[in-house]
């Protein structure tokens, strides 16, 4: 595809930014324990880009060719310029998500959001119990999401919902899946929990068994033949127990383009563990700069920068060899196949991951919450045994 | 289901349809998802309006591209496969 492209230099890709994701700051006030955002967070929590520096990037993408919008963090609500945003990205006719917890949201923001032309909301929802959505966000967040969803039905907009998964709600699929249908839902995503950041650093306290995988994509399947075309129902597969990695972001620098709450310009939300790479910040370049031609998006563009047993292999077109950060964080070299694969000759780190997963001695030690304090602690090097099996922290 | 020369259909609700200069073909927006559009399959949807039937938008594209081959069955084609997606909506 890239296949000009020498992996360093000023690119010849023929790609476009189709999604942008604006990560518009990481300060929340859930604690998800699975949260993907980097545990360093905290440190980009003092520099966040203003609004004025928002509406460059949204116009320099929307330039670029980018068309969907999604407007994330942290909680995005935290920031008082979501509406002014979102009329802005209207105007330039994206097709604009908010991505809420739903903290902050309230009636007359819900209004101006529609107002100003919001396409829809993703709402994350954690389970039917009070019991598990209050144990894994930290937080009492369970009623605040029940009244969240009503107001969104209430507004017309499209009903999507997005549902982490792990060992705590993965038995009551069935059940989820019946509680959106009873909110109205028109999509619901069950995102099997991928581990980086904070889930990574939980992974063993996260991870289900194979068995509660495969009855969970049963019940999905069953739920979706009943229901049709009414509700769409994304199943993000776990590639842990998968044999071969996901296609990550749909290959790097391909269609998503992420700018960080600091301006941080980057191809996939965790591609700042991997080290020696410098990312564009969008206010030193373009964004035209950082997707045509800064080294670090030409870095894994393509496939010329495989090593064996990729290089050679006939299905490196289906997932480009999978997640660079997994393979970085897992093996050490960025550069590896993900161990994810079978073929990969560290395929046994994911097979220890799960077997460590379901050791008492090891799922039993406590849950790091996403806090502030505990960002401080992972930065001190407090944590150390716990990340010492990993080559970078998540 | 059968589509007809009298039926009707409507981009379904959540969706949006424009062109877009960058990609220089039609889109689809929705949730979650695009499609991006080739020339036939745009000028198609360009026309799912809620307004002209599948026998006046035939006609329509053939008056506009009168040495396309079989064109009619291409259309009909089209208004399937995004009913299939359901991108459209049937209104009659």
């Amino acid at each position: 595809m890239n296949d000009k492209n020498n992996g360093v230099s000023a690119s010849t890709t023929s790609t476009q930014p189709l999604w942008l994701l604006a990560e518009i700051t990481y300060r929340c006030p859930l604690q998800c324990a699975f949260c993907y955002n980097p545990t360093d967070y905290d440190k980009h929590t003092q520099n966040e880009l203003d609004t004025d520096s928002w509406i460059k990037v949204l116009r320099q993408a929307r330039e670029l060719g980018a068309l969907q919008l999604g407007i994330s963090g942290g909680e995005p609500l935290l920031r008082p310029d979501i509406e002014t945003i979102v009329e802005e990205a209207n105007q330039l006719g994206y097709y604009s998500n908010l991505i809420t917890s739903g903290a902050g949201m309230n009636e007359k923001r819900i209004d101006a959001l529609k107002e100003g032309g919001l396409d829809h909301i993703q709402l994350s929802m954690h389970d039917i119990t009070e019991e598990i959505n209050n144990f894994i966000t930290n937080t009492k967040t369970f009623k605040l999401k029940q009244k969240v969803a009503a107001m969104i039905k209430d507004r017309g907009y499209p009903m999507v919902l997005n549902v982490v998964i792990h060992r705590y709600n993965i038995d009551h699929i069935k059940e989820i899946l019946e509680m959106a249908e009873g909110l109205g839902a028109d999509y619901i995503e069950l995102a099997n929990t991928q581990y980086y950041g904070w889930s990574l650093v939980n992974r063993d306290q996260l991870m289900p068994k194979k068995e509660q995988v495969e009855h969970a994509l049963k019940v999905t399947n069953e739920f979706r033949e009943r229901v049709g075309n009414k509700m769409k129902v994304f199943f993000v597969v776990p590639d842990y127990f998968d044999d071969r990695p996901k296609k990550c972001m749909n290959g790097w620098g391909e269609v998503f383009m992420i700018v960080t709450a600091n301006g941080d310009v980057l191809p996939c939300h965790s591609a700042r563990v991997i080290p020696n790479l410098v990312f564009p910040n969008v206010n030193d370049l373009s964004l035209k700069g950082a997707w045509y031609d800064s080294p670090a998006f030409n870095r894994f563009r393509g496939d010329d920068w495989m090593k064996e047993p990729c290089r050679s292999c006939s299905e490196k077109e289906n997932d480009l060899g999978g997640c660079r950060c997994q393979a970085l964080l897992l093996t050490g070299d960025a550069e590896s196949a993900d161990p994810v694969c079978t073929k990969s000759p560290n395929r046994h780190v994911i097979d220890q991951a799960i077997k460590d997963s379901q050791n008492p001695g090891v799922e039993a030690k406590p849950i790091m919450f996403r806090t502030t304090e505990n960002s401080k602690k992972i930065a001190e090097g407090d944590e150390k045994d716990r990340l010492a099996k990993f080559h970078a922290t998540p | 289901m059968a589509i007809e020369t009298s039926d009707i259909y409507k981009l379904a609700a959540h969706h949006r349809f424009q062109w877009e200069k960058a990609q220089d073909c039609y889109v689809i927006l929705f949730p979650e998802g695009m499609v991006k559009l080739n020339g036939g399959a745009g000028e198609v949807l360009n026309l799912v309006n809620g307004e002209l039937n599948v026998e006046l938008i035939t006609n329509t594209l053939i008056k506009k591209f009168p040495d396309a081959p079989d064109i009619a069955k291409d259309i009909v084609g089209m208004i399937e496969l995004a009913l299939d997606k359901a991108w459209i909506e049937k209104i009659n």
